[in-house]
């Protein structure tokens, strides 16, 4: 089991050393470290003291593995257009993006649990076919255009809900969090539905696959058998065996989730880090993009490597059972 | 007084996308109280659809479609889902063939044996754990308080059997029917836990069908024998009389194949062919392309159990001959074809 | 030839696309929305290339059954004042042709990399896999923004726009190759050992026509089902990529840089200029993921496994 974790912490490392290289090859191809500090309007002459100064005409391997180090400090080079360090920008942008990805997991949870045990176990009700030819049609619509309808329909049509930004936010230590407000929460439920429409028909078709392979297995016909009542074994003995591959998939798709959320914070102006790429993106804010990428890969190489751990720890008791 | 089991011409279907395959046919046996059954087949004969057919457990395509089940006599396929729910664990129990596959992985052995009592009495959660940690002292697993606690992967394949079986028992049922419950365990330890179960059975005063496609355990522990070849009874009578002079063809078969019976260093006895697959049961008796001892008649009619020197056989042969078969020294290579008996419509070349 | 096409009309396939209505409704909208997209510049009623065909007096006029509408513009007219039909239409063809040919790409990549691993192994294989690992790691929208992020900053947003089809081409299928790599290197890892390949590198055959004229052919399902989901993504991926502004620009406007364009206009009530592209381009996707589905399920033999 040891060996299985230093093995799975020495492939995150890799993966991250590889996102750096492709992050230090953009930096150094792409971008102009020395605008990032000075700006535009320096004599050639400066520049080139200053490329020097930067360690810029160093050889590339020396110029990745300072690139390297400083990262390993927390340093990810300036932000151009807000001349500030790269990573306090998107710090400072973090907690919009999180608290979005909070609540549309929180809707995940709620909403597709109880359908996806439903139509598993129901799966010729109606209701569970209606769900099933509507999750086609669901992952048929692109998250931004969903955004655009609930957008058309809340905010212009029905003025009901907000259609852009935050609203108020209170700071809770440098932590800046729209939960606590009304005006907050309000702002907060057009873009957490449109994120949770795109990934709503795939957790149920998933929790329902789990469930339906697990009402198969022989330990669900023994539980019959045994003259079980039907709620326990659904909710017990077919449940508890469906959440754990569940879980684990939870855990890549919430990771997949930030990936939407740059086209959901687009359509909502939403303040967050998707909406800071995009920008840095038009600002051609070299910084900032390879600060994003690698921060962004972080977060999916840690949570990737702890679902697979976690996974591999839980393991046993689930191969013996003669799953995959 | 009742039988503890009469089936009465049971026929199980199978609703497929291109019409019912009928799985067993016209299929029927009495058990009394504490007397123990052999239900013997190839894989494919039956037996196991017949085993879940008793307590109504047949899964999904398939349905009782003809016949009845008599429990103590009571007709188990027309009980309400509740009734029937409460007769299956407590009265009625079964084993299933891989103790691997049949404990869920996630719930302690405990908890797999409480909720079985829990489903079926009105006691409280400590006594039906002192009555599990009873059951398990009886099928001798060693320091069971401690076993209670453990989830099914801390044990052994020949330990889970033996919980199995514990479970089985958990409710002191009239009845257990064990589908192939050795098959799947190390050579070694299936005499023990056949042992086991013979000794449990015999102590309880349990009646056991015993589902297994192994006449030798059969002649051990059973003292009734129903011999089942595509989804029907070819003959059935007591386990001795059968074991040692069969009259069907394919009874006949199926115990010079044993090894053991024979001389050391000849070879084994085969009986030719394979069983037709429920898709392609030929017209006649079933068995006829098979059979060495085929007539017309054989083609054409199906025949019906009919009594034969103290036991049921259906064979025509065995009837007009009465038990003296002459081979008739045809045996047809019948070539199974791939379409469906309901709607002619090719399956097998589907698979792909 | 005639054998072949006599064996398709016997085959299973055909008949169970024939007893299935969402299949054959599916396959004739997909049908005629790939022959209008391809026929564009016979069908639709304008060239919305055609600076000289735009008026900007015909702006923002709402569809044709509206009050304001009028009847040249059936479903009304953009912010340049093209007609939306006409744009939509081009729109569709961009987006099949940009579908299409990154799937194609993602296909080829996919296909000699999973090859090449399937059949040397060792540590070539490993290599690769692990490559196709990380990059599986992470989203692949996630991987085509950032593509286009770079490829935009690189060549600056002007030359970008210019380049947009074919830079999108690779974009997306340089962010999805590792599906099919993975899908082709198991069935060579899968057919490697069977008999039939051992046969014929007895004979001599060389390893390359072993490679390609035997395991190929017996990855055909596989890729079959995978490139209809493909193409679902890729025209998807096109269309977020493209309303986020890395894609094709407004001048030559593909379904998803329409929604972006008309998506500033729906808070003045504009919402044909969004709405409209937006219904095109779900039917456009939901005809083959549902054409996806059914394939999936006819050619899934473990279906089978519970009769």
């Amino acid at each position: 089991m040891f060996a299985f974790i230093v093995r799975r912490i020495g492939q995150a490392v890799l993966v991250m050393l590889v996102i750096s290289l492709v992050g230090f090859s953009i930096k150094n191809r792409i971008g102009d470290p020395v605008r990032d500090v000075v700006g535009e309007r320096v004599t050639p002459a400066e520049r080139a003291a200053l490329r020097q100064k930067l360690g810029l005409n160093d050889p590339f391997l020396v110029q990745y593995v300072r690139f390297v180090e400083n990262a390993l400090k927390g340093d990810l080079g300036l932000s151009f257009f807000y001349k500030k360090p790269a990573l306090k920008v998107i710090i400072s942008k973090a907690p919009a993006t999180l608290e979005l990805v909070f609540v549309t997991a929180l809707i995940l949870i709620v909403v597709s649990l109880p359908i996806g045990v439903f139509t598993a176990i129901r799966p010729r009700n109606w209701f569970s076919r209606f769900t099933m030819a509507f999750s086609t049609l669901g992952v048929s619509i692109p998250v931004f255009l969903t955004a655009i309808l609930l957008i058309y329909v809340f905010a212009v049509t029905l003025n009901w809900l907000p259609s852009y930004g935050r609203g108020l936010t209170v700071d809770i230590g440098g932590w800046q969090s729209g939960l606590l407000t009304l005006d907050g929460l309000k702002h907060l439920i057009l873009p957490s539905i449109s994120l949770a429409s795109i990934m709503l028909p795939l957790f149920i078709r998933l929790i329902r696959a789990e469930m339906m392979e697990i009402l198969e297995t022989e330990y669900i016909k023994f539980a019959w058998a045994k003259g079980l009542r039907r709620s326990r074994i659904w909710f017990l003995h077919a449940f508890k065996n469906t959440l754990l591959p569940v879980i684990t998939v939870f855990g890549v798709q919430i990771g997949i989730m930030f990936a939407f959320t740059i086209l959901t914070e687009t359509v909502f102006q939403w303040q967050g880090m998707g909406f800071m790429f995009l920008e840095a993106v038009e600002r051609s804010d070299t910084s900032l993009l390879v600060a994003y990428l690698v921060v962004v890969g972080v977060i999916f190489v840690v949570v990737n490597t702890l679902v697979d751990i976690i996974y591999g720890l839980v393991n046993p008791t689930v191969r013996v059972a003669g799953r995959k | 007084m009742h039988h503890l089991l009469e089936v009465q011409d049971l026929e199980v279907k199978f609703a497929l996308r291109f019409g019912e395959l009928t799985a067993i046919n016209g299929v029927g046996f009495t058990l009394e109280r504490g007397e123990r059954m052999g239900l013997v087949g190839e894989s494919g004969a039956g037996k196991s659809v017949t085993g879940f057919a008793i307590i109504n457990l047949i899964s999904k395509p398939g349905y009782i479609s003809r016949g009845r089940v008599l429990f103590e006599g009571r007709a188990l396929n027309q009980l309400s889902h509740e009734a029937m729910r409460d007769i299956r664990g407590n009265r009625i129990s079964m084993i299933f063939q891989d103790p691997m596959m049949t404990l869920n992985p996630v719930l302690t052995v405990g908890t797999q044996m409480v909720e079985t009592l829990l489903a079926h009495r009105r006691i409280s959660r400590q006594a039906a754990a002192k009555i599990a940690l009873d059951k398990l002292r009886m099928v001798q697993i060693p320091s069971p308080e401690k076993r209670l606690t453990q989830y099914p992967h801390e044990f052994s394949g020949g330990m889970r059997q033996r919980i199995v079986i514990a479970i089985a028992l958990v409710t002191d049922p009239a009845l257990i029917i064990a589908d192939e419950p050795t098959t799947a365990l190390d050579v070694t330890i299936q005499a023990e836990i056949m042992e086991l179960l013979l000794e449990l059975c015999q102590a309880q005063k349990t009646g056991l069908v015993l589902i297994t496609h192994d006449l030798a355990v059969v002649s051990q522990v059973t003292e009734k024998l129903a011999v089942m070849y595509a989804g029907s009874i070819v003959e059935k009578g007591a386990t001795d009389v059968i074991v040692n002079d069969p009259a069907h063809p394919y009874t006949q078969g199926l115990i010079r194949a044993l090894p053991g019976i024979i001389t050391p260093g000849s070879r084994l006895h085969q009986i030719p062919g394979v069983m037709p697959s429920l898709t392609s049961i030929p017209p006649g008796c079933p068995f006829h392309p098979r059979c060495p001892f085929c007539a017309a008649v054989c083609r054409t009619t199906p025949p019906h159990l009919a009594p034969v020197d103290s036991r049921q056989v259906a064979c025509h042969m065995v009837a007009t001959q009465n038990g003296r078969l002459e081979p008739t020294g045809i045996v047809e290579t019948w070539q199974p074809d791939t379409r469906m008996t309901a709607t002619g419509k090719a399956v097998e070349t589907h698979g792909r | 030839m005639k054998a072949t096409w006599q064996r398709f009309k016997s085959s299973y396939l055909l008949y169970s696309f024939r007893r299935d209505k969402v299949a054959m409704a599916s396959f004739a909208v997909l049908v005629l929305l790939i022959l209008t997209g391809l026929a564009a510049p016979l069908v639709s009623p304008y060239n919305p290339y055609d600076p000289s065909s735009i008026d900007i007096m015909n702006s923002e006029l709402p569809p044709a059954w509206q009050d304001a509408g009028s009847r040249a513009f059936l479903l009304g007219t953009d912010v340049q004042g093209r007609d939306m039909v006409s744009t939509m239409i081009y729109g569709l063809r961009l987006s099949i042709l940009i579908g299409c040919g990154a799937v194609t790409l993602q296909a080829l990549i996919g296909i000699f990399i999973g090859l090449i691993a399937g059949y040397i192994g060792g540590k070539v294989d490993a290599l690769l896999m692990r490559l196709a690992d990380i990059q599986l790691s992470f989203p692949y929208l996630m991987v085509a923004i950032f593509i286009s992020a770079i490829f935009q900053v690189a060549f600056g947003i002007g030359r970008y726009a210019e380049l947009a089809v074919p830079l999108l081409i690779v974009i997306i299928g340089l962010s999805e190759w590792p599906v099919y790599a993975r899908t082709i290197r198991a069935s060579v890892i899968g057919e490697k050992n069977k008999e039939y390949v051992e046969a014929a590198r007895v004979i001599g055959l060389n390893r390359r026509l072993i490679m390609v004229r035997h395991i190929l052919p017996n990855t055909i399902t596989s890729v079959l089902v995978i490139s209809t989901i493909q193409v679902a993504n890729a025209v998807m991926s096109e269309a977020a990529l493209s309303f986020l502004g890395l894609g094709m620009p407004v001048t030559k406007p593909s379904l998803g840089s329409l929604i972006r364009s008309g998506f500033e206009y729906i808070f003045s009530g504009s919402w044909w200029i969004t709405i409209f592209p937006g219904i095109l381009l779900v039917i456009f996707v939901l005809v083959i993921n549902l054409l996806g589905d059914w394939l999936r399920d006819v050619l899934n033999p473990k279906l089978y496994k519970g009769a």
